[in-house]
């Protein structure tokens, strides 16, 4: 781990009109690592990241992002990170060169002709660069966005679900070239609801309802939410799976129960009672038992479930 | 330091307005087609001082005096003799149905009364409906009847000519001296067209980067909030000159408005009004949540200007706290400035004063602007 922090905050809360997006969250990104930021919808994901780049401003909590103070030096942090917004925001009737062309002159950017052809040539958009980024399909606008934030070669990169919409050939492009971004020294905090995205950081955090519920490496969340998981198939004709499931869900100990083809994930924290209600249906010969590691989304589903919803009360009906 | 205001970021502003202007056909055709829609219906169909208004005669009387003072408003150009009545029934008729603007009512006996010397009294109905467009009609036949009969009072009849007044009340009409409602109304009518275009382009112009979502990249940038609004704005200074240009060239080829004083003070001093509608533009743009909210508040804000500013209905006709008004609106002071410079000669001293309103509301307004440009989504 680089001992340098990219992003290091603490406490940060935000409310709008009394609704509290994100409750004293703290997050710490060694420089050059790629934080995958996943949760919910509504989790406070988008809020923290506006926080992070200076363009809402935290009730309470203070923190640094690339050693300036987030609440004191937005300006000087919005030279240095590139932010790429969850909704296309670059000018659609505007071709890609013009939107590249604007923005590099914003940052004011030297040998500002070399740099976009550069930056066109990154992400193979040469060949587009006269077409109004209006008409682009969804991967290739998400490539011009990715090329107009790391344009002024920013140090941290901001991704709101970058790949929100886009076909898997266009994301895996895209991880590849987020991943040959870090090799270049940058920080990546992408948010993401896709589990092989989420594998494929080198840390996430999990957020729900604003709090933060987990932070670590893949495996290190795993191992910390302590899941002993099961899985049933099918072992006899008569074997029900429906009705497995009708029964399991609701039983003590078990959090969770999930349905894959005919086999059925099932699973909880406290060891001890899961295998106690269990019991019963690991007698039956129909169904095939084996234990197995528990995945991510496992853990998600876990972390969702015992996580309050601070949401609920305020919800319309 | 780089926060401080930088030309460079505010050409990368202009650049881009000025790219996004030219794809935006639509726009562009409404900057050229305003102006020339708006004089087409304000310089040739509004006239408040019309002619050949519609009359209808009736002739009770049938001798020489009474022919004679109907023959002399004819050949004035206000009244157009539309058709002889028989009747006051029927005369009532076309006056309610509008098909007449004057009934002359010459009473039965009317010339052998003059020539007795009675003074009997001749009748002119007017549908005053719309005041504005008798009045001056009216006033001309006050001046017609008195003379209409002067060449007939001779002989032993022209003792029966009127004695003069005690006092000679001449009317001279100076700048326009034939009271032509054009001269006034099409270098008016730049000032209409500059305050209803700037002002309703700029409110669009960040409500729409707000509803397309562009906001926040331009927010995340490090863009002041002076270099946005002067980047939006410039891009349009040019428009306005376009505009500027196609009507005072309208003005001089199509309605042969004269121009006495100088060109370049008019261009000089409509830089000041047109920076000033743009900024009133961006305040409501910075006001309004979305693209149809600006519109609206820009229609709240051109009425008054219309209506308040001395374009539509004389300034001084109105009374003191809707003057008050129109000394806010910058169309006021700049409608001041074009009729004095086109039609007075107005030189830099004489329009220095409102010049300098027109800065004041400039200054006033930007600040609230910028003020109002949020750097955050808070």
């Amino acid at each position: 781990m680089s001992p340098a922090a990219a992003i290091e905050v603490e406490g940060l809360s935000k409310s709008f009109a009394g609704r509290v997006a994100v409750d004293s969250l703290s997050l710490a990104v060694p420089a050059g690592r790629i934080l995958g930021f996943l949760g919910p919808n509504g989790s406070g994901k988008t809020t923290t990241i506006r926080m992070l780049c200076g363009l809402l401003t935290p009730d309470r909590g203070r923190g640094t992002c690339l050693g300036l103070d987030i609440l004191t030096q937005a300006h000087a942090i919005k030279r240095q990170v590139g932010y790429m917004t969850q909704k296309f925001s670059y000018y659609e009737d505007l071709s890609i060169v013009e939107n590249l062309d604007f923005v590099a002159r914003v940052y004011g950017l030297p040998e500002r002709k070399r740099k976009v052809a550069a930056a066109l040539e990154r992400l193979g958009l040469t060949d587009r660069r006269r077409q109004l980024a209006g008409q682009l399909s969804g991967g290739w606008k998400q490539r011009l966005a990715l090329a107009a934030c790391i344009l002024h070669e920013p140090r941290l990169l901001l991704l709101d679900e970058p790949t929100a919409g886009v076909d898997p050939k266009a994301r895996r492009e895209f991880w590849e070239e987020i991943h040959r971004l870090a090799a270049d020294g940058l920080t990546v905090l992408v948010s993401t609801h896709y589990m092989d995205e989420a594998e494929r950081c080198h840390a996430i955090a999990y957020i729900a309802y604003g709090k933060l519920l987990a932070q670590g490496s893949v495996s290190e969340v795993v191992a910390e939410a302590g899941l002993s998981t099961f899985t049933a198939t099918p072992a006899a004709p008569e074997a029900d799976m429906a009705a497995l499931a009708r029964r399991l869900s609701g039983l003590p100990g078990i959090e969770l129960v999930a349905p894959f083809g005919s086999a059925l994930h099932v699973g909880g924290a406290d060891r001890d009672r899961l295998l106690a209600s269990l019991a019963p249906f690991r007698g039956d010969a129909a169904f095939a038992w084996r234990e197995d590691a528990p995945t991510l989304e496992d853990v998600f589903i876990h972390l969702m479930g015992r996580s309050r919803d601070n949401f609920a009360g305020a919800a319309p009906p | 330091m780089s926060d401080r205001f930088s030309l460079g970021r505010l050409w990368a502003m202009v650049t881009k307005e000025f790219v996004q202007m030219r794809r935006d056909r639509m726009t562009f055709a409404m900057m050229v087609g305003i102006p020339l829609i708006q004089l087409g219906l304000f310089g040739f169909a509004i006239n408040s001082d019309p002619r050949a208004l519609p009359t209808a005669v009736l002739d009770a009387d049938r001798g020489p005096f009474g022919r004679a003072v109907v023959a002399a408003m004819q050949a004035s150009s206000y009244v157009r003799v539309t058709g002889l009545v028989d009747s006051e029934a029927e005369a009532d008729q076309l006056l309610a149905e509008g098909k007449v603007q004057f009934v002359v009512n010459i009473p039965p006996g009317f010339s052998h009364r003059v020539a007795r010397g009675e003074r009997p009294p001749l009748l002119v109905e007017a549908d005053a409906t719309d005041p504005a467009a008798t009045s001056g009609a009216i006033g001309t036949l006050n001046v017609l009847a008195a003379s209409a009969l002067d060449r007939d009072l001779t002989g032993p009849l022209a003792r029966l000519k009127p004695s003069p007044p005690p006092f000679e009340l001449r009317i001279h009409r100076r700048y326009n001296q034939e009271a032509n409602t054009q001269y006034n109304v099409v270098p008016g009518l730049m000032g209409v067209v500059l305050t209803m275009t700037m002002v309703i382009m700029t409110a669009l112009a960040v409500t729409r980067e707000r509803e397309r979502g562009t906001m926040e990249t331009l927010l995340v940038m490090p863009l002041r909030p002076l270099e946005v609004m002067l980047g939006k704005i410039a891009p349009y200074v040019v428009v306005g000159y376009i505009q500027v240009a196609v009507i005072l060239l309208a003005a001089k080829l199509v309605f042969r408005v004269p121009v006495v004083g100088s060109l370049g003070l008019l261009t000089v001093a409509s830089v000041v009004f047109i920076a000033a509608n743009l900024a009133v533009g961006f305040t409501f743009s910075t006001v309004a949540r979305n693209q149809l909210q600006a519109m609206q508040m820009s229609f709240f804000y051109f009425l008054p200007s219309i209506l308040l500013s001395g374009f539509m209905f004389p300034y001084r006709g109105m009374p003191a706290w809707a003057q008050a008004v129109g000394e806010i609106l910058p169309l006021t002071h700049f409608l001041r400035v074009v009729r004095g410079i086109m039609l007075k000669g107005n030189g830099p001293g004489e329009i220095a004063g409102e010049v300098g309103a027109l800065f004041l509301i400039l200054l006033i307004v930007s600040v609230v602007a910028v003020r109002r440009y949020r750097r955050t989504l808070d």
